[in-house]
């Protein structure tokens, strides 16, 4: 049952996935290409790619694309409901009990110790983009196009997406 | 009519307009909340997003559904959820569409060739975002070890991150519950008279 499985694995993504939608992006990719098979590390990074590209919530965009490519339109609304549904309803239901909640100390040391595991997982997923560009493109192209990427974003804080369709554009003159 | 439209509009703009996923957006939703369509307080609005980020899952449509359902009940929070997230997944779908139908084609396999470094920067920009964060809350210390505990289990010994997130939760529950008790503990000692008054 592929509805299912679209739910389970947005659900578990999106539940362990502490710090807003990006913490969630390699949950997204260990349950859809490590457990589900249903896409490859590469096509994934051409999701993430994309997605990034574009303005608005991470998570959404990822759960929202590959949900359609699974199941259509029903499995992008069923992906959508498990990134979304389960932490919407918590907080309209919890805002009641919000001051025995929030300045809670457990909840405060279970936020804050999640953040190293966040921070690994996304180093992990980082190393596996370099590979794949080490292995398709050569060291050059890699050096020169993270370099840039650096100076662009952090530096003189170019927008994104300007970055993502010019990082595209070299790709389409000088890899293809 | 009136108020949904505004949060319409109101999330349909941050929804556009942000870059670089939910948080991001934050400071843009407080804008239409607070300043243009004054739904709340600035205090209610930090209130509620402490509350939003002591939870999983994505941040942005968390605000969206207290926003709405503060303003107008159920429906309110379904649209400015819907009016948040669908404008950017129907972009996603038409570009990657177009893309796609190309896979074939030399330049857009080149295009993804180029666009791979960048993605594993990020990337790796946002893993150092994260460290920054656990290492602000939990000392630098504690936020190696952890990591380091975390890519072993991980990396090496091919654990499910889910069973560390999983099992981290319990332990930092557990940790602050005993510390809490402690306190308390020498609270009742030292203020018996005062405990009871209250």
């Amino acid at each position: 049952m592929i509805y299912w499985d679209i739910f389970w694995a947005f659900f578990i993504a999106n539940l362990l996935g502490y710090g807003g939608g990006p913490a969630t992006i390699p949950l997204i990719q260990i349950e859809v290409v490590n457990n589900n098979g249903w896409m490859t590390l590469s096509e994934f990074g051409d999701v993430l790619a994309i997605a990034n590209a574009l303005p608005g919530p991470i998570a959404t965009k990822m759960a929202g694309f590959i949900g359609y490519e699974l199941g259509g339109v029903l499995g992008a609304a069923i992906a959508l409901a498990a990134t979304i549904l389960p932490s919407a309803l918590a907080v309209i239901l919890l805002f009641k009990f919000v001051n025995l909640f929030k300045d809670s100390p457990k909840v405060k040391l279970m936020t804050k110790s999640v953040q190293p595991i966040i921070a690994v997982l996304l180093a992990i997923m980082a190393y596996q983009f370099f590979l794949t560009a080490f292995e398709n493109s050569g060291v050059m192209h890699l050096v020169l196009l993270a370099a840039v990427s650096y100076f662009t974003l952090i530096k003189f804080k170019v927008h994104p997406s300007l970055v993502i369709f010019g990082a595209l554009f070299y790709g389409g003159i000088f890899l293809s | 009519m009136k108020p949904y439209l505004e949060l319409a509009i109101g999330f349909a703009r941050t929804g556009v307009t942000g870059y670089g996923g939910g948080p991001s957006t934050i400071p843009l939703i407080e804008y239409e909340a607070v300043k243009k369509y004054k739904w709340m307080s600035e205090e209610e609005f930090g209130e509620i997003l402490a509350l939003a980020n002591t939870m999983p899952g994505p941040i942005a449509t968390k605000m969206a559904a207290y926003i709405g359902f503060k303003v107008k009940g159920g429906m309110g929070a379904t649209v400015a959820i819907l009016t948040h997230i669908l404008p950017s997944i129907i972009a996603m779908l038409a570009l990657l569409g177009v893309l796609y139908s190309f896979r074939q084609s030399p330049i857009v396999s080149g295009m993804v060739q180029g666009v791979t470094p960048v993605i594993g920067f990020m990337l790796a920009e946002m893993a150092y975002r994260f460290y920054q964060k656990g290492s602000k809350g939990l000392g630098m210390p504690k936020t190696i070890l952890l990591a380091a505990v975390s890519f072993l289990f991980v990396q090496f010994m091919g654990w499910h991150p889910g069973i560390l997130i999983a099992a981290v939760l319990i332990s930092a529950f557990y940790i602050a519950h005993k510390k809490e008790k402690a306190e308390k503990k020498v609270n009742e000692e030292f203020m018996p008279a005062r405990e009871k008054s209250s």
